[in-house]
Formats: C-alpha cells, structure tokens, sequence
C-alpha cells in the first residue's frame, strides 16, 4: 500500500471515437474498398474518418433497395405513417447528439443547430401524416363516358437515388429523404460531401424505428464519384439532383436518359424550414388507371 | 380448307366510304403565325396513301430556321394568349370541339385516307375521341385554380410537340388542348407520313377564329422534331413516340429548365386466366393487337394465357382471326386497314422473321392481300419464349406472341418482364383477382375484362421507359403548368 497507488493522479476520461460506417441493407458496414476520407468542422478542426464509398458499394446498395422496394411499397400505408413516426420519436431522443453535429457541421450555434433539428424532427412528422393521404389527393376516380368505373391512384417509382443538399446536412437530407419514402420508393443517398455525418447517424436511427433494412441506404463520399454510376445504374428508376452542381446535372441528367429515369432537377432553396409542398412527393410517383368494367342491371330495373 | 370456307361464308360486298366529302389540295404550306407559308428552302416532301400508294397531296416541308420561325411566332402570341380570362379561352376551344363534330366525317376520311386505318375507327374512335378531348380541356380553362396545382397555375410558355402517325389527329388533340387550355402557345410537328389532318386542324384554328401564332403547324421530318425539342426558346417538350428518340429528347433537354412528358412504347401483357370468359377475351384479344393494325403504343402484343386453357383459348382465337377483313380502309366492313408506310411494313416483316428464326410458331388466317399499297396479315405466333425478340422488342403491328403462365405469380412476374410499363390487361371472373394483380403490375393503365378504351378524363401513361408524365384528365394538366 504505497502512497503512489493510494493517491491516483486525476485526469480527464478518454472519450470513446464512433466509427463512422455506411448503412447499406439495415447493416453498418465500412466501404468495400477500405477507404476512407477526413471530415473536419467547419473551422477545420478533425471531427472523424468516414468511408469513401466506391461504385461498388453504390450497386450494393442499389442491390439493399431494390430488395426492400416489394415490402416497402407493399406494407400500408397506415404502417409506413407509424414508421416515419418513429423516426421522429427516435431523433427526438437522441437530439443533443444532432445538435452537436449539425453544429460541428455546419458552424452553426448550439441554438441554432438546435433549431435545424427541431425542425428536421417535425418534417418526418409532417410526412408521417402525409402517407395515408397523398392517394387521395392525387388519385381519384375518373368520370369516363362509358360504363365502366376508372380510378387512377399513385404509386412509388421504384429505387430512387438521392443526392442530398450540400448545405444542408440534416435538415435538408431529411427534406429529400422523408418524401421518397413516405409514398413507399426505397432511396439511396448520398451524404453531403463535406458534412456527412450527421447523415450517417440517421442511419442509426432508421435502423431502430422499425423501418425495413434497404429502404434507406446511406453513402458517403465524392458525390462525383458515387453519383454517375447510380445516374447510369439500369434498376434505378429515378434520381433527385438536389446535391449537384450544374455541371454534375447536367451529365447525370444525360445518363439517366438511358432508362429513362424520373429526374428531379436542383432546385434553388433558400430556406429549409420552409414548409414543403406535395412537388417532392410527385416528383417520384407514377399514376396507375385501372379500367372495370360496370356492366348494366338493365333499364328496366328499379330505381331504388 | 376449312379456315378458307370461314372466309368465304364472310365475303360481303363491298361498302365503300365517299371520298368525295374531303377536298385534298393539291399542296399544302406550313402553318405559322396564321398563315400557310413556304418552307424557308422551299423544300417539300410528298404524303401517300398507305393502301394505294396514291400521292395525296405535296407538302412543304419544315426546317431549323421554320421551326425558329413558328417558336418566334408562338412566343408573341403567348403574352395575349395567357392573359386571356380563363373563359375566353375555354370558348374558343368549345368552338373548336364544336367544329370538329361538324367536320367529323371529313376528317375521319381523310385520316383514313392518309393513315391508312379502317373507316370504321377513325368515325367510331378517333373522331369522337379527339372532339371529347378538346370539350374536355375547354372546361378547364377557367376552373385551373381548383384543379389541385395552387391558387393561380401559370403556363409555361412556347409548348414544342412532336407526334406520331399511328393516331395523328388524336395525339394532336391530346396535344393541343391541355396547351391551349392552360393558356400555352404551341409548336407541333406532326408525323412526315401523315401531315394531312394536323394541316386541316389549321383550317378549323382558322374558322374558330383562333388568334394568329396561338398554334403552329410544321410538317416535316425527324430533323425538324429535334429543332423543335433543342429550341432554346421552347419551355415545354411534349413527345409521343418511340422509346429511342424518347432518350434522344431526354438528353436534348438535359440541364435546361425546359418541362417534359415523355409517351413512349409498350409491349402490354394480355392476361387470360382460366376462368375468364372466352368469347369475351377473344374478343378484347383481337381488339387490343389488331386495333390499328397494332400500332398502337399500348397493344396487348404479349397473351398470357394459363396453360390450362390455351388450346381453348387458342381455338376460339384462330376462329376469330379468320373472319377478321383486310383490304380498302374506306369500306366501312374493313377490320384491318394497312400498314402506315413502307418503312413500318419492312420493320414488321423483318421482326416477324427474325421470330420464325428464333424457333416460334408463326401461323396467319387464310387472307388476301391487296397488290398496292402496305399490308400485314394478321399474324400470332406460339411456343414463344421471354427470350424471343418477338416477346421483347415493340413490334408496332398485328403481330401477336402468345405465351403460357401457370399460376397468377408467374403471369405477374412475366408482364413486368419487360423494360416498359405501357398497358396491360386482365381477364378474369374474380374480382379480387382483378385487384390483385392489377396492383402488382407496372404498368400505367390496366384494363380489366376490357381492352383498348381510352376517355379524356382518364390520364394515359407508363411506368419505366414507357415515358413520364400523364396526358388526359386533371392529371395532364400538370404537364403544362408550372406548378
């Protein structure tokens, strides 16, 4: 019992890195190709390694969506409002730690980065209502001369891929994420380069509010490099442009025509606590009319 | 045999439609700014009729500095145009909707005339489709702040609209009367084979009074499609077509804000299940591939029919088809009219061969065949596999391939097999069949226990590279809006 071991120096407790990873498929896996970048915050101060994603790991993930996309746009939409629901109830939980980020992220204040937050929870909020209810304002039933009951109702395009705002790393990535999947496409999407890891956190939330693993597939890296191969990717069916610049566009726009992909061009916005309207929603929708025929009791029949 | 005895039981005499009721001129300008003018290098190209290979009429034949020339026209017109009150643009639609029932009769002989289709649809479905339509879009005009887009939609501008020959007045109408009625100005090209009824359109703008530059009609070929699509003063791209240049036209307008809807090809899924009634199915069989001599871009071209009843089925189907009649669209017994020009006819033939080549049963309905002018026998062929180019490609003719499913799963899996998403159609007595498989396919319009029917209130449009957007209803106002 010497003194030396009685009297323990003091000191502060190390704390404990996160490892950033990719969620890909409702996993956590690192970037097949081992790379990794650094992220710093918005003074340059190192906040973490993250994974450059490769192209490969771009189809694979393609691969997650495609696989979730028949239960996804199958479950109800009742169901898919509760999961978006929980979203929002699981940030909600966890909000200091976004605030940290989206603070780190984007050099905002602890209130202000707070409000970002707040904001981004009541958007999955507002999408969470809109999921039982976009079929009827953009459906219905058509007046056809002839007997025979037509109805037009929406449904998701399939596997959209998602360039999230550069800017905006978390209220804007759930701005363009929330509304793909609300109506039931599956996304993969692609972290704002420089700030991604409030978005890779989301992952973790996504992954424990019940949301099917696939749904939502999350990358990180050079949007330049990840964004051509999905642009061009044969069993992606459409592509939100939010985070290209012109030049990028316009060559993923091109690419895209290949098979023929619904594109959603960039579009300038100022301020993302503006409430959304439907735009991005339709934007990944397509219209199904189905014809029956009604038959006819006859002229003769009664009248009541 | 027995096949050519059916046939003769059905001769019938010959039932000819006047022509006399159209005057066909003997050349025609393009139409810009409110006048019929000379192309600017004076270029012309000749239309023929499809079933005689007569020469109907010379037709001026746009270029680049035409198009230039018709969007500048358009733009003018766009400022008086748009700021129209609502209702004072829903009449001079009324008005045109009105002239063309007037005119109906004129105008489905000379769309026969020119196309070459039977008489029997363009006076039964093409007329009467194409004056609902303008009806339709006239009482949108001044209800467009109720329509779902916003308290006050405003157009887009100068609309450039490329349309095919398989429906030319009818895809005009779909065209023209959303654009107008939202308070657009338009360009369109109407197909090189058949410029006629795009060009007498012009006269009924004429008659309704429509202010000149509102609408711009440019005759010509894929070259002057492709000025007007890369214009950089068009803001809106409307294209029925196919899916190759519908890609082309993606590009064109890739990084540019202008709008576009995209109407593209098909190979719709005909789905016969064993319980469906088979004189009814046959029925909508022969109407949905044989209809326009199947070129049409939402023909069920693939029959799925369960195992368990296709010899039936395909009884019944051989039976039909031999009583079906070929030959002079005019007469009013025609079935199937011809093919709408030499080009197609050799796509067709070469596609129906490579389909023998590829190991599939050809087989056709003892028919005569005219020695002028461009004819398909109606042709099905058996035992043929997803792997047939015949099951694959969109062979825009009356060409259809049959294939065999066992259970609803597969019939599903193998109507989405396929890069489009047109059309498909279901038969079966079980309404929650229906449903169900109506839901799991992507396509953009099913029809159940029916085929081929199309309305004005009922948008039109596919899923994957069938194209985007929807034309019809309060869903394709959309589409002209800027919403």
């Amino acid at each position: 019992m010497s003194e030396k071991t009685e009297k323990t120096e003091r000191f502060d407790r190390l704390s404990v890195f996160k490892t950033y990873k990719l969620y890909v498929g409702g996993k956590f896996p690192r970037s097949e190709s081992g790379r990794v970048y650094e992220v710093t915050d918005s003074k340059g101060n190192w906040l973490a390694n993250v994974p450059l994603s490769s192209r490969k790991d771009a189809r694979d993930a393609v691969v997650a969506a495609r696989k979730a996309f028949g239960g996804w746009s199958g479950a109800t939409a009742y169901n898919r409002g509760q999961i978006l629901y929980r979203i929002a109830e699981m940030l909600e939980g966890r909000r200091e730690q976004y605030v940290r980020e989206v603070a780190d992220a984007e050099g905002l204040s602890k209130s202000k980065a707070g409000a970002v937050v707040d904001a981004a929870i009541d958007r999955w909020v507002w999408y969470a209502g809109w999921t039982d209810k976009i079929a009827q304002v953009v459906g219905g039933g058509n007046p056809v001369a002839g007997p025979f009951f037509n109805l037009s109702s929406p449904e998701p395009t399939g596997v959209v891929a998602v360039l999230a705002p550069q800017d905006s790393s978390f209220l804007g990535l759930v701005s363009v994420v929330a509304p793909v999947i609300a109506t039931g496409n599956t996304a993969i999407v692609i972290a704002s380069e420089k700030s991604p890891l409030p978005a890779l956190s989301l992952g973790e939330v996504l992954a424990t509010s019940d949301l099917p693993g696939g749904v939502v597939n999350v990358l990180s890296g050079r949007t330049a490099e990840i964004a051509p191969p999905l642009a061009a990717h044969q069993d992606v069916n459409a592509i939100d442009l939010a985070g290209a610049d012109d030049v990028l566009a316009k060559e993923l726009e091109i690419a895209a025509a290949d098979n023929l992909k619904r594109v959603l061009r960039p579009q300038p916005v100022d301020d993302w606590t503006t409430t959304p309207g439907l735009d991005r929603m339709t934007a990944f929708l397509e219209t199904k009319t189905v014809w029956h025929p009604t038959g006819s009791l006859g002229a003769s029949g009664s009248s009541y | 045999m027995t096949i050519e005895k059916r046939s003769s039981a059905f001769a019938y005499a010959p039932a000819p439609e006047s022509r006399s009721i159209v005057d066909i001129a003997p050349s025609y300008g393009l139409f810009i700014d409110g006048e019929f003018v000379e192309a600017a290098d004076g270029k012309v190209f000749k239309t023929v009729s499809p079933s005689t290979e007569e020469v109907l009429a010379e037709i001026a034949q746009a270029g680049e500095a035409d198009v230039d020339r018709a969007v500048k026209a358009a733009r003018k017109a766009f400022e008086k145009w748009s700021a129209l009150p609502g209702s004072e643009r829903a009449k001079y639609l009324f008005r045109i909707a009105r002239i063309i029932q007037e005119r109906s009769r004129e105008l489905a002989v000379l769309e026969t005339l020119d196309n070459g289709k039977p008489i029997k649809e363009t006076r039964d479905a093409d007329l009467p489709l194409v004056a609902a339509h303008f009806f339709y879009y006239a009482g949108w005009a001044d209800k467009l702040d109720h329509a779902g887009f916003g308290s006050n939609p405003r157009p887009l501008g100068v609309a450039g609209q490329v349309i095919p020959w398989n429906f030319p007045l009818l895809m005009l109408a779909w065209k023209i009367a959303p654009a107008l009625a939202t308070g657009n100005t338009v360009v369109l090209k109407p197909a090189e084979t058949t410029p006629l009824s795009a060009l007498f359109f012009a006269d009924i703008c004429r008659q309704a009074g429509l202010p000149k530059g509102v609408v711009n009609i440019l005759p010509g070929y894929g070259d002057a499609g492709a000025a007007v699509v890369a214009h950089p003063d068009v803001n809106k791209v409307a294209f029925t077509g196919s899916t190759a240049v519908g890609k082309e036209i993606a590009r064109t307008v890739a990084g540019t804000r202008k709008k576009v809807t995209l109407e593209l090809g098909g190979k719709g899924a005909n789905i016969v299940f064993d319980d469906a009634p088979i004189d009814q199915a046959v029925e909508g069989i022969v109407n949905g591939i044989f209809f326009n001599q199947g070129q049409v871009c939402c023909a069920g071209s693939r029959l799925l029919v369960q195992e368990s009843v296709q010899d039936e089925l395909l009884d019944s189907l051989k039976r039909r088809l031999s009583t079906l009649r070929l030959g002079d669209p005019l007469d009013k017994n025609t079935d199937i009219g011809a093919i709408n020009s030499e080009e197609q006819l050799t796509r067709i033939t070469s596609l129906v061969e490579q389909g023998e080549a590829e190991g599939a049963e050809r087989w056709s309905p003892a028919c005569e065949i005219p020695e002028s002018g461009y004819w398909f026998a109606p042709t099905l062929f058996t035992n043929v596999t997803q792997a047939h180019r015949i099951a694959r490609d969109e062979i825009f003719g009356p060409v259809l391939s049959v294939l065999t499913f066992r259970t609803p799963d597969e019939a599903v899996a193998k109507a989405n097999n396929t890069p489009y998403g047109l059309s498909a159609g279901i038969w079966t007595e079980k309404g929650s069949r229906i449903l169900a498989v109506a839901n799991k396919l992507r396509a953009g319009v099913i029809w159940s226990n029916t085929f081929n029917k199309f309305d004005p209130t009922s948008p039109f449009g596919g899923y994957k590279e069938s194209g985007f957007g929807r034309e019809g209803g309060r869903h394709g106002l959309e589409a002209y809006l800027d919403v």
